[in-house]
């Protein structure tokens, strides 16, 4: 079927995780507001991981394309 | 109590769902004919559908049902996974993908009218197809129920809107479209639960943390509400051990149940009915590319689910060790009494007090009035307090909510509540809604190949053109969904989804493994044998559980409603005991029959979909370890050092 499905996967977790990160890193300024449970700014943490495993499947979908032609 | 979701979270909300539908619509110039709809045309990766074949199952059954168990149960609820399905998955792989997928049948029922007749498909495709509603049903139940409790949306507006996403992609891109966003579902659910999980664990002290409480909650776990019997107590190891508490028999370990009910009528009747023949996994096997990737899917499928009880069970672990710790300020979810009801419950309450009332009425007058379920131990210590009538309302109130029965099925949004600062909340939910989602796409695919190719063609218009059964199959998604709706609103009847669940394939799966095993094993077996076989199989789970109960239920929907002939220390144990009599039930009735009847496919016919007479299968792998024997034997031995790792 002509859809590699990590591209939308990829690139999904890429915005959300890129979404998160910054959210963390802005919302972090203001630690009275901003709840960071058992001590960790988990949204920077997670948005990050995110982030390469987005990247992760989108470089996998593209090396496959690239063998294909 | 509701939790207010701010733009990021609406944003991961909308993100996802963006993705899903638009994975529906990139495909939609894919589906031309009726197999491409139906059966994805046979064209998929062996880790698309390796992927999806787990993530098919990830319905409400796995994160609220089995959250809820390891509240329960402890980490004996991890046998659904060590000793049900990962021998089942290897099974399937190893023995039974080569007929499913190498007969060119389209479902699992078309297997059947091939080995056998039209009777059996009849049959098998009827129950089949009411059985994927109902989990369907009950998967978009809990959903919506979730989403009410959590969020304040109104209950029938997220079942219609959720349930409306998942038929516009599975209308646009078929059973090809429900395996991709499958796989998109399965890493969201993983990558949304696991921080979740992590935060839970750190913040409960470790595993060694949750393992010392677990320890104490055993020898009083009627102080969380946990057992009716406030003189209740297990071993110490009785939620931390998989083995232990039931060697000790049904009344040492939470579950009620027996080791032989555990191996015999969890490990193999039901795991291997579930795994090996409902058609909603095996169909994506069977969208796989080749005979290769159709027998490595359930094994690539293997590696995800043997870790998946951090996932899922672990935390409703976390949730009872936490409610342990006082100072944690949290609690095992309940439902909430309504101010309005305390009144009338505190009145009920006094009066059967000072009437000195049999404690089974107390309950009930005051469960009637409070509208929610009570805790027999702590309505008892009420009941008993001298300084009762004299209690102000003020003071009565909260020792009333304390009594109110937990709330099972909240575990997960309790901790996602907790845990969850804006961004990852959006994230957790998004898992969440995935898991129901993918659940429901999986079973409205099924149903509508079966309905279409089973039963449609077979019975009502055979020999139409290809347009129409394309035409149909579409027809059927959209009568399939509303279908799920409307069990869903006969499940909110329920309190414990996961019991129902079990019930339903009980009654469904259990007698058909045996048709199959003896199908598949066996050339002898006949037609009229496992159409009589598999139909009396079936009665007899009906008859079963209308004739035996479990401890403290009520007789109706819960069983015994003609007589009570055994009564079964927990629902759990009454399912597996259920489910063991209607396999030998089938089996024995099946090769019976088929001893004493002719048979009427001759070994030509039969070739290709019994195992003596078909040629063996050459591997297509060129290495070794490659091979699916090879692959399952090393899953198997990783599955029995769990087991013994938890002993």
């Amino acid at each position: 079927m002509g859809l590699d499905i990590r591209y939308p996967i990829g690139l999904m977790f890429s915005i959300i995780g890129a979404l998160m990160a910054v959210y963390g890193l802005v919302a972090k300024a203001d630690p009275a507001q901003y709840h960071q449970p058992a001590g960790t700014n988990i949204n920077l943490v997670w948005g990050i991981f995110l982030l390469i495993f987005g990247g992760w499947m989108l470089m996998m979908a593209i090396k496959a394309k690239k063998q294909n032609k | 109590m509701h939790i207010d979701l701010t733009w990021i979270d609406y944003s991961i909300l909308a993100l996802y769902t963006a993705f899903v539908v638009g994975i529906g619509f990139a495909l939609k110039k894919y589906m031309k004919s009726s197999s491409d709809f139906l059966t994805s045309g046979r064209s998929i990766p062996a880790w698309v559908t390796g992927l999806a074949f787990i993530s098919a199952n990830l319905g409400a059954l796995e994160l609220v049902g089995m959250a809820a168990s390891g509240a329960k149960y402890g980490i004996a609820t991890a046998h659904f996974y060590w000793v049900g399905a990962i021998p089942a998955m290897v099974f399937l792989a190893v023995f039974m993908m080569p007929f499913y997928y190498g007969s060119k049948a389209r479902s699992v029922p078309e297997y059947l009218k091939l080995r056998f007749d039209e009777r059996v498909r009849a049959l098998n495709s009827v129950s089949f197809a009411v059985m994927t509603v109902f989990a369907s049903g009950i998967s978009m139940n809990a959903l919506a129920k979730l989403l009410n409790q959590l969020l304040g949306w109104d209950y029938h507006m997220a079942l219609w809107i959720c349930s409306g996403i998942v038929l516009v992609y599975v209308l646009k891109g078929g059973l090809t479209s429900a395996i991709y966003t499958e796989v998109l579902q399965f890493f969201m659910i993983v990558l949304g639960f696991a921080p979740v999980v992590y935060l839970g664990l750190k913040d409960a002290g470790g595993w060694s943390g949750v393992k010392q409480q677990l320890t104490n909650v055993a020898s009083n776990p009627a102080a969380v509400n946990l057992v009716d019997d406030a003189a209740k107590k297990f071993e110490p190891n009785a939620w931390t051990s998989a083995w232990q508490p039931l060697i000790g028999g049904p009344s040492a370990n939470p579950m009620g149940v027996d080791i032989f009910a555990m191996v015999f009528g969890l490990g193999f009747v039901l795991s291997f009915g579930y795994w090996c023949t409902n058609f909603l996994v095996v169909q994506r096997a069977m969208a796989a590319k080749n005979m290769s990737a159709a027998r490595r899917t359930p094994l690539i499928a293997a590696v995800p689910k043997m870790v998946f009880p951090v996932l899922v069970i672990l935390p409703g672990m976390i949730a009872v060790a936490l409610t342990a710790i006082p100072d944690k300020g949290y609690r095992l979810p309940q439902s909430q009494i309504v101010e309005a009801k305390y009144p009338a419950a505190i009145a009920a309450l006094k009066e059967s007090a000072a009437q000195n009332a049999d404690l089974k009425e107390t309950i009930k007058s005051v469960s009637s009035a409070a509208g929610v379920g009570f805790n027999t131990a702590k309505v008892e210590a009420l009941v008993k307090d001298p300084a009762l009538a004299s209690l102000s309302d003020d003071a009565l109130k909260p020792r009333l909510q304390d009594a109110v029965v937990n709330d099972y099925d909240g575990v997960i949004l309790s901790l996602v509540k907790r845990y969850c600062p804006p961004g990852l909340l959006g994230l957790a939910l998004t898992a969440l809604l995935a898991s129901f989602m993918s659940g429901m796409a999986g079973n409205v695919t099924a149903f509508n190949t079966v309905w279409t190719y089973d039963l449609y063609q077979a019975y009502i218009a055979p020999h139409k053109s290809d347009e129409h059964y394309a035409w149909m199959g579409r027809a059927v998604t959209v009568v399939g969904i509303l279908l799920s709706i409307g069990a869903a609103y006969f499940a909110s009847m329920w309190t414990n989804a996961m019991d129902i669940i079990q019930l339903v394939f009980g009654f469904v799966n259990a007698p058909l493994f045996a048709t199959f095993l003896l199908g598949m094993f066996w050339a002898r077996t006949t037609a009229t044998g496992a159409f009589v076989g598999l139909l009396l199989g079936t009665a007899t789970s009906a008859l079963f559980h209308a004739m035996t109960i479990a401890v403290g239920n009520v007789p109706g929907v819960k069983g015994g409603y003609i007589a009570q002939v055994a009564t079964f220390p927990s629902d759990m144990a009454q399912n597996f005991w259920l489910a063991a009599f209607a396999f030998t039930v089938c089996f024995v009735l099946t090769a019976g029959i088929s001893l004493t009847t002719a048979r009427t496919k001759t070994d030509d016919e039969l070739k290709g979909l019994v195992y003596s007479l078909t040629p063996r299968l050459k591997d297509e792998e060129t290495s070794w370890y490659l091979k699916p024997a090879v692959v399952g034997i090393i899953l198997l031995a990783v599955c029995v050092l769990m087991n013994i790792i938890f002993w």
